[in-house]
């Protein structure tokens, strides 16, 4: 087993993490909503109309350009509200669970391939290169699986598995019969997994190292014209559940994370589930804090009104903005004021402490000055500061040269947070992503 | 706290569009960011920040800046007095004389390059950019004290409109804009920037000081001297005294106000450093350059170019070799931005410093020149640094296939 070492990244330690591992038991959500920006790549079609029922895993919608791929129902119920947005973009589609256990079962003799997109969890895979759902007429060189999160606050996806952990050597088994090359699967230090057929690799090191992409781009990279799979283990250990039982478990575990929560735990509950019931007992002043379903860097910003949101697994709530007027804080000599760099007197502090950070963005766009700053946390072999010029210019030329099929936007997460200039980084690569992606198509 | 900010909330409307002072909304928006830290919060991608932004970033620098700058005004009142007779002047006289000497050429410079940033910004409708904090400090200090104020004015408000704004503003300029403000004044005025009377102010300053110069008195520099010298260079003092090269490390000998105290340069080197806002490759190297180059230059010493006969050492001593090192070539915006590139970005840097220096007879000072030369160079530098990683990927693909 290969250890990978990774020294560029930094782990963000923020107030609010979860220190028992058991997992309180959530109630039934109020209402569950499959949110289509969710699934990058995908036009939807809508399949259900509002009012009609659906069963646990029964299509929604579909893509315009891949009928066979489908996002499904993760609860059986009644479809109540087909949510849109300007030019009728489509923001959530809403479902009213009855309760009932009314799952679609699928036919396991079958092709794999057709099962796996009929049951909605191929909308849970990846491709790399552009960051989307994959497209089912590439056979992919190989499959990337992360098997923990190493962002700020992160769920130990060890608790989110629980014990669908014994359907993943069943999982590897159909992705092998998926790709002619191999399924990598990433751990980090003092894990371990059991799955034969695998090539397991250690990574050590900071965040991002948890992240798939850099995972892939520290064993075998992604070139020009390959395309691959990404995951985490949880997806994959659903795609074993599926081709072992028939049937797609649509149940997951939440942490519960961050400064503002009273008590940071792991809850079970639904993909999807309704926020107002999953924060039911969360009696913070929810009006004065930002919840994002996800973490710190790459989470959506959410509201007690909507619902969570992929990858089902994590939330996190801080400040909202908590000192709106502070007093020239460029100036600040405050030890309690982040900063990686050492301008800032943070350091005297200790940067493994701790910290309380809101929202704000402390500071102007500008044009991008420092030298280095994106390279130091991104471990890849790329000139991140070059990529993201060529990005903003649009040269597809450079952009192909500079090694853009091997990024998504979670991998420049990092180098956003620590951006002295305020880019939005993972804006202007899911942009550049996308504008390659109609170019090549 | 809370009555600025009231204050500055009641007058915000008179500077948005349609109000009274609409047209110094940047200069509102400057200002308020300037007294209390932005409250945007994110709207996309990453929701937690870090601390740092550009206006830290540039006030650290400011603050690097600040021993040279202090040392400048001692050494202007402490050449003055040596010139006009009076050595025994107090300290504090003497730094109080280089402070009034030193005021105008401030406020001149900031006052003509922040007011072309204000319009500027006015005019794209953009946030004021921090940039020009440092470069208002550095063309002080790197401005021979002599020079007219108009002169001053019209060097800098060029550099600022054609060496930055015209490319983009803070971020995008190719050269290094304190130094294209030097070498406006060089090639337009030369002499005023060079010889007996650029570097020592003899009248007074703000009706401080002047009084009857001595009769031995000579203003040149050392590196001035040297470059005229016929055999073996000698350095003296403006009186004509023989100085070693331990004058010019505490740096109590003419030349522009910022450059000729190696303590306080390094002083500022070391809180660059600390802080990591400068590049220590970049710094290094220079230096390493420069030391190489000089060696060399010693080895094969010349009568006919009398700067070869100076010791390495007193190469990088003399002149604006350490400012230019620690201040100037670790510019970010102008310099090489990849880690192999800013290596050799350096080292060529002080290798043609002291190449400029020695072998071309004309011209005493090689720091200018060698950077804004390699300024030129850096994307090219970077081009090829990152046309290997290119070469490296393209080679991997074509394996696979």
């Amino acid at each position: 087993m290969a250890t990978v070492k990774l020294k560029k990244g930094f782990d963000i330690q923020l107030l609010g993490a979860i220190t028992d591992s058991g997992i309180t038991a959530g109630e039934r959500p109020l209402s569950v909503a499959v949110v289509p920006d969710d699934f990058h790549g995908i036009i939807p079609r809508m399949e259900k109309k509002e009012g009609e029922r659906v069963a646990s895993g029964e299509p929604l919608y579909h893509d315009k350009n891949h009928e066979a791929i489908k996002v499904v129902s993760p609860v059986s119920g009644t479809v109540k509200e087909v949510r849109r947005g300007e030019r009728r973009h489509i923001d959530a589609i809403v479902v009213i669970p009855d309760g009932t256990a009314d799952a679609v079962t699928h036919d396991l003799k079958r092709p794999a391939l057709d099962v796996l997109l009929d049951s909605g969890l191929w909308a849970m895979i990846r491709q790399r290169p552009y960051d989307v759902v994959p497209s089912p007429d590439v056979r992919p060189r190989d499959v990337f699986v992360t098997a923990f999160d190493s962002a700020p606050l992160a769920p130990d996806l060890d608790v989110v598995l629980g014990d669908k952990r014994k359907y993943i050597a069943k999982g590897v088994e159909v992705l092998n019969g998926l790709t002619d090359g191999k399924v990598y699967i990433g751990i980090r230090e003092g894990q371990s997994i059991d799955a034969p057929g695998t090539v397991v690799t250690t990574f050590v090191g900071p965040h991002p190292a948890g992240n798939v992409g850099i995972q892939a781009a520290n064993t075998v990279p992604v070139n020009k014209g390959e395309t691959v799979w990404t995951m985490d283990i949880v997806t994959l250990a659903r795609i074993g559940e599926l081709f072992t039982t028939g049937k797609v478990s649509h149940d997951t575990v939440v942490a519960i994370t961050g400064e503002m929560v009273q008590q940071p735990r792991y809850v079970s509950t639904v993909m999807g589930a309704d926020l107002e019931t999953v924060l039911k007992n969360e009696t913070t002043n929810l009006a004065m804090s930002r919840i994002i379903s996800g973490n710190v860097l790459t989470g959506v910003k959410v509201t007690t009104e909507e619902w969570l949101r992929a990858p089902y697994c994590h939330i996190t709530i801080i400040p909202e903005n908590n000192k709106p007027d502070e007093f020239m804080g460029w100036a600040s000599v405050n030890p309690n004021r982040f900063s990686l760099y050492r301008t800032f007197t943070t350091w005297l502090g200790g940067m493994k402490k701790p910290r309380s950070m809101d929202s704000r963005i402390k500071g102007g766009e500008r044009a991008i000055v420092r030298t280095g700053e994106y390279d130091a946390m991104l471990p890849m072999d790329i000139y991140g500061e070059f990529l993201i010029k060529a990005i903003i210019s649009g040269d597809i030329d450079k952009m192909e040269q500079l090694g853009v099929y091997e990024i998504a936007p979670e991998d420049f997460a990092l180098a956003e947070f620590a951006d002295t200039s305020k880019l939005e980084l993972q804006r202007i690569v899911r942009q550049g992503l996308d504008k390659l992606r109609a170019e090549m198509s | 706290m809370k009555a600025l900010r009231n204050f500055m909330n009641k007058i915000e409307p008179s500077f948005r569009p349609g109000g009274k002072f609409s047209k110094l909304e940047s200069v509102y928006d400057g200002m308020e960011t300037f007294l209390f830290t932005p409250n945007t919060t994110s709207r996309s991608g990453a929701h937690i920040h870090d601390g740092n932004d550009l206006k830290r970033t540039m006030i650290t620098v400011v603050v690097a800046l600040i021993p040279a700058l202090l040392f400048g005004m001692y050494n202007i009142g402490y050449q003055h007095y040596l010139a006009i007779g009076q050595s025994n002047e107090g300290w504090f006289t003497m730094f109080l004389y280089g402070l009034l000497a030193m005021l105008p050429v401030i406020i001149v410079s900031y006052g003509v390059g922040l007011g072309i940033e204000f319009i500027s910004a006015q005019i794209h409708h953009k946030e004021i950019q921090e940039g020009f904090l440092v470069t208002g400090i550095l063309i002080p200090l790197i401005v021979p004290i002599n020079t007219p104020l108009w002169m001053t004015a019209v060097a800098t408000a060029f550099a600022v409109i054609f060496a930055k704004e015209i490319f983009g503003g803070t971020g995008m300029n190719i050269f290094n804009v304190a130094l294209i403000t030097r070498a406006f004044l060089f090639f337009s005025y030369p002499s005023r920037m060079s010889g007996d009377e650029a570097f020592v102010k003899l009248d007074s300053a703000l009706g401080m000081g002047g009084g009857t110069v001595a009769d031995t008195f000579t203003g040149a520099t050392p590196l001035g001297q040297v470059a005229t010298s016929v055999g073996d260079p000698t350095m003296t003092n403006i009186l004509g005294e023989p100085i070693s090269c331990m004058d010019a490390f505490i740096g109590l000998i003419p030349g522009s106000p910022g450059e000729t105290s190696m303590i306080a340069i390094l002083i500022g080197a070391v809180i660059l450093l600390l802080t990591g806002i400068a590049s220590w490759r970049i710094m290094c190297s220079v230096f390493v350059g420069g030391l190489a180059m000089g060696a060399l230059v010693h080895a094969l010493p010349s009568p006919i170019y009398p700067a070869s006969m100076l010791d390495p050492m007193t190469q990088l001593c003399l002149g604006g070799f350490a400012f230019g090192a620690v201040f100037m070539a670790t510019d970010p915006v102008t310099g090489a931005r990849t880690t192999i590139g800013q290596y050799i970005y350096g080292l060529l840097i002080g290798v043609f410093a002291i190449l400029i220096r020695v072998y071309n007879s004309g011209y005493p000072e090689g720091m200018m020149l060698a950077i804004l030369l390699m300024n030129a160079f850096a994307p090219l530098i970077d081009h090829c640094v990152v046309s290997f990683n290119i070469k490296r990927r393209a080679r991997r693909a074509a394996t696979k296939s």
